[in-house]
C-alpha cells in the first residue's frame, strides 16, 4: 500500500537532488567570483597594511627616528606598561565608558519614544536622528568649537543666567559633549530596533499581573531590549575608545586620548614601532568588544 | 481571594464590606470610551453576578475588547463607572485591581520559564516564596501542565501556551477572570476541547469569568449569560436561550445562528399579513397597518405536502426553490410569494422529502418566532 502512494517520479528524485546540489555549488562559485574584487581590495588596502603594522611593532626606532627592520624585539610592547601610557589608556577607557553610559541614559528614553509613535511620526524622527550623518563629522565637531568657545552661545547663556563666564572648550567636558553628540545615533538606532520589536501585550500582561510601571519595565521591557542595549553600547564604546577627531579638536593637552597619542607616535615622535604596538593592542581590545557584540546583540542590527 | 488588597481611595464611593459582598462582581454604569473622534464603547450598562460565566459577543470592532480592557484597567473610560464587587475602579491602574486577564496572544513572557511566568503575579504581590511555589504547582496541576515548569513558552504547543496563560491568571485567585478570545488562535478540534475544559474549570474554581468572543457557538455553549454588542452598544443581554429564541433586534437575530426575516404588516393584535397576502399568527400588539419584521429560525419551520390538513397555527403555501442535502439535515429554500425562506429538516427516518418545484405548506408555531421593530 505504502509503495503505491509513492509517485513514479520518485525514482528520478535522487538525480534531481544531485542536480540541485550542483547548481548550488555553481551558484556559490559564482558568488565567490563576484566578490573577488571586494576581497582583493580589502586584502591590498586593509589586511596588508595591518600585517605591516604588526611587523613594525616588533622593530626598533633609530636615534634619528627611522625604523630599523631586522632587530626584532618586544620593547614597544614593554613600553605600553609605562605609567604615562597606562594613564592615557585608562583615560580613554573611562571617557569611553562614561560616554557610553550617558548615551544609554539619554538614548533609551528617546529610542523608546520613537519606537512607540505611530509609523509616520516614527520614520520622521528616525530620519532626524540620521540627518547629522549627512554632513562631515570634522565640520560638525568644529561647530562645537564655536558653540563652546569663550564668547560662544553656551558661555553667553551662563553669563546671562548669572553663573559667570564658562570655559568649556579644551576641557574633558567638551570632549564628553562632543563624543556623546557624535555617537548618540549609534546608540539610538539599535535601541530603537529592539524596542520596536517588543510586544507591548507583554507589558500590559505584566501590569495586569500586579507589576507597577517601573516593575513592568524592569522585568519585561528591559530584558527584552537588552540585545539593543548591548549593541548600542558597543557601537558607542568602540569609536569613543579610539576617538581621535573629537579630543583633538575639543580637548586640550590634559585630555589626550589613545587615538591622538598613537597619531603623535607616527607623525611627531616618529616612533613607528611604538605607534604600531599601541595600535595593535587597541585593535585587539576593540575586536574583543566586537566579538561580544556579535555573540550577544549582533542580530538586532 | 482574601489575599488580594481590597482598599478604596474614595471613601464616598466605597461601600461597606457587607454591601460589597452582595454587589455584582462587575458593574458598568454609563461607560463610554472614545479614542479621538471614534466612540468605541457607547454608554454601556452591565451587571455581572458573582460566579457567572458571562460572554461579550459581537463582530470585530464592536467594542467588546475595549470593554474588557476597561474592566482590566488597561484602558480608562472616558465617562462612566466601573465597579468590581461594589468598589469603584474606573481610574485605578491594572496592578491595583483584583482581576486578571488571559490575553488573545497569551502574552507569555518569552524570557521566563513556565514556572516563572505563572509565578510572576505572586512575586509582584510579594507572596512568600514557599507559598508562591505551592500555588504555582497547584495552578499548573489545575491546567494539567505538571512537569513543564522549566520549559520556555516557545517550547510549548499553542494549547499548552494557552493553559499557561490561564494558570498565570488563576494562580492569583482573581475575583474576576477576563478572557479575550482565548481560544481564537487554536485549531477547531482543540478549540472545542478547550471550550469544555474552560467551562469545567470555571465551575470548579467558581470565579466570575468575563469572556470576549466573536464566535457565537462558543458563547452559546459556554455562557450563563451573553451580552451581544455592536457598534459600541450592548444590544441584548440574556441567557443563551433568550438570545437565540427571542432576539430583540435584527442584528442579534442575524449574528447568532441562521434565521429568516419576514416583512409583515399588522392586521390586528396577534395577527399579521405576509407580502403574498396570507395571514399568520404573530405576537404583534401594534396598531393595524404598522410594518414589522418577523424572525423565524430555519429549524423552527417545517414543510408538509400542499393540501395536507393544517397541523400548526401558521400554515402558508409555498414552492420548493432549491433542496440542499447536508447529510444530517436537508435545507430547503422555499418561495412564499415574493419571499424566500430557509427551512431545515432533520434527516430522520420517515421524514417527508420534497423535490425542487413541489408545492408545499410552510408551518411554524407563532411562539417560535420573534417580532422585531423593523
Amino acid at each position: 500500500m505504502a509503495q503505491l502512494t509513492v509517485p513514479p517520479e520518485a525514482e528520478t528524485l535522487p538525480a534531481t537532488a544531485e542536480l540541485e546540489r550542483a547548481a548550488e555549488r555553481a551558484a556559490s562559485r559564482r558568488g565567490l567570483l563576484l566578490s573577488l574584487p571586494g576581497f582583493a581590495y580589502l586584502f591590498l588596502f586593509f589586511a596588508l597594511p595591518l600585517v605591516i603594522v604588526f611587523v613594525y611593532s616588533f622593530a626598533t626606532r633609530s636615534s634619528t627616528g627611522r625604523t630599523i627592520l631586522g632587530d626584532w624585539n618586544l620593547r614597544s610592547y614593554a613600553r605600553l606598561l609605562d605609567p604615562f601610557v597606562l594613564q592615557i589608556a585608562w583615560r580613554s577607557f573611562s571617557v569611553a565608558a562614561v560616554a557610553t553610559v550617558i548615551c544609554l541614559v539619554v538614548g533609551y528614553p528617546f529610542a523608546y519614544y520613537i519606537a512607540t509613535r505611530r509609523p509616520a511620526v516614527r520614520y520622521t524622527l528616525l530620519v532626524l536622528v540620521m540627518i547629522p550623518f549627512w554632513s562631515n563629522f570634522l565640520v560638525r565637531t568644529y561647530a562645537w568649537r564655536v558653540l563652546l568657545g569663550s564668547g560662544g552661545p553656551v558661555s553667553r547663556l551662563t553669563e546671562l543666567l548669572g553663573l559667570g563666564q564658562t570655559r568649556l572648550l579644551f576641557t574633558s567636558t567638551a570632549v564628553m559633549i562632543g563624543l556623546v553628540y557624535g555617537f548618540l545615533p549609534f546608540m539610538v538606532l539599535p535601541l530603537y530596533a529592539s524596542i520596536e520589536r517588543v510586544d507591548f501585550d507583554l507589558v500590559e500582561a505584566a501590569r495586569d499581573l500586579y507589576a507597577s510601571g517601573w516593575q513592568a519595565f524592569r522585568r519585561v521591557t528591559w530584558p527584552l531590549t537588552r540585545p539593543g542595549v548591548i549593541a548600542g553600547s558597543i557601537l558607542v564604546f568602540i569609536p569613543s575608545f579610539g576617538a581621535y577627531v573629537t579630543p583633538e579638536i575639543l580637548g586640550g593637552s590634559r585630555t589626550t586620548m589613545l587615538g591622538s597619542f598613537i597619531v603623535r607616535q607616527f607623525l611627531s615622535a616618529r616612533d613607528w614601532p611604538f605607534g604600531s604596538s599601541l595600535s595593535f593592542v587597541v585593535m585587539t581590545v576593540m575586536l574583543v568588544a566586537a566579538l561580544i557584540y556579535f555573540r550577544t546583540g549582533g542580530k538586532t542590527l | 481571594m482574601s489575599s488580594l488588597p481590597v482598599a478604596s481611595t474614595d471613601p464616598a464611593r466605597a461601600p461597606s464590606t457587607a454591601s460589597a459582598d452582595s454587589a455584582p462582581a462587575v458593574e458598568l454604569v454609563g461607560v463610554v470610551k472614545r479614542f479621538d473622534e471614534v466612540t468605541a464603547v457607547d454608554a454601556i450598562d452591565l451587571r455581572i453576578a458573582d460566579g457567572e460565566f458571562f460572554s461579550l459577543l459581537g463582530p470585530s470592532g464592536c467594542g467588546k475588547t475595549t470593554t474588557l480592557r476597561m474592566i482590566a484597567g488597561l484602558e480608562f473610560p472616558t465617562a462612566g463607572s466601573v465597579r468590581i464587587h461594589g468598589e469603584e475602579m474606573a481610574l485605578r491602574p491594572p496592578n491595583k485591581r483584583p482581576v486578571n486577564t488571559v490575553f488573545q496572544s497569551y502574552a507569555l513572557f518569552p524570557h521566563m520559564t513556565v514556572a516563572q511566568n505563572v509565578g510572576f503575579g505572586l512575586q509582584m504581590q510579594s507572596v512568600a516564596r514557599s507559598e508562591a511555589d505551592a500555588r504555582v504547582r497547584d495552578a499548573l496541576e489545575l491546567v494539567r501542565l505538571t512537569g513543564m515548569e522549566g520549559r520556555r513558552p516557545k517550547q510549548l504547543s499553542g494549547g499548552q501556551q494557552q493553559r499557561v496563560a490561564l494558570a498565570r491568571a488563576l494562580v492569583n485567585h482573581p475575583q474576576v477572570l477576563l478572557l479575550d478570545e482565548p481560544l481564537g488562535a487554536l485549531d477547531l478540534k482543540l478549540r472545542k476541547a478547550m471550550q469544555v475544559e474552560l467551562k469545567e474549570l470555571q465551575r470548579r474554581v467558581g470565579i466570575t469569568f468575563v469572556y470576549v468572543t466573536h464566535d457565537q457557538e462558543e458563547a452559546l455553549t459556554m455562557s450563563d449569560r451573553i451580552g451581544v454588542m455592536d457598534a459600541g452598544r450592548l444590544l441584548q443581554i440574556g441567557t443563551p436561550e433568550e438570545i437565540y429564541e427571542q432576539p430583540c433586534t435584527r442584528m442579534v437575530a442575524d449574528f447568532i445562528g441562521e434565521t429568516n426575516f419576514l416583512p409583515i404588516t399588522v392586521v390586528a393584535a396577534g395577527r399579521a399579513r405576509l407580502p403574498d397576502g396570507s395571514e399568520i399568527h404573530a405576537a404583534v400588539h401594534d396598531p393595524a397597518d404598522e410594518e414589522r419584521t418577523l424572525t423565524v429560525r430555519p429549524e423552527k419551520m417545517s414543510l408538509a405536502p400542499a393540501g395536507d390538513p393544517a397541523g400548526a397555527a401558521n400554515d402558508v403555501p409555498g414552492r420548493i426553490h432549491r433542496r440542499v442535502y447536508l447529510g444530517n439535515a436537508l435545507s430547503y429554500e422555499v418561495d412564499i410569494g415574493p419571499l424566500r425562506v430557509h427551512v431545515r429538516h432533520e434527516n430522520a427516518p420517515g421524514a417527508p422529502q420534497f423535490s425542487e418545484g413541489d408545492a408545499v405548506s410552510v408551518r411554524w408555531d407563532p411562539a417560535a418566532a420573534a417580532v422585531l421593530d423593523k
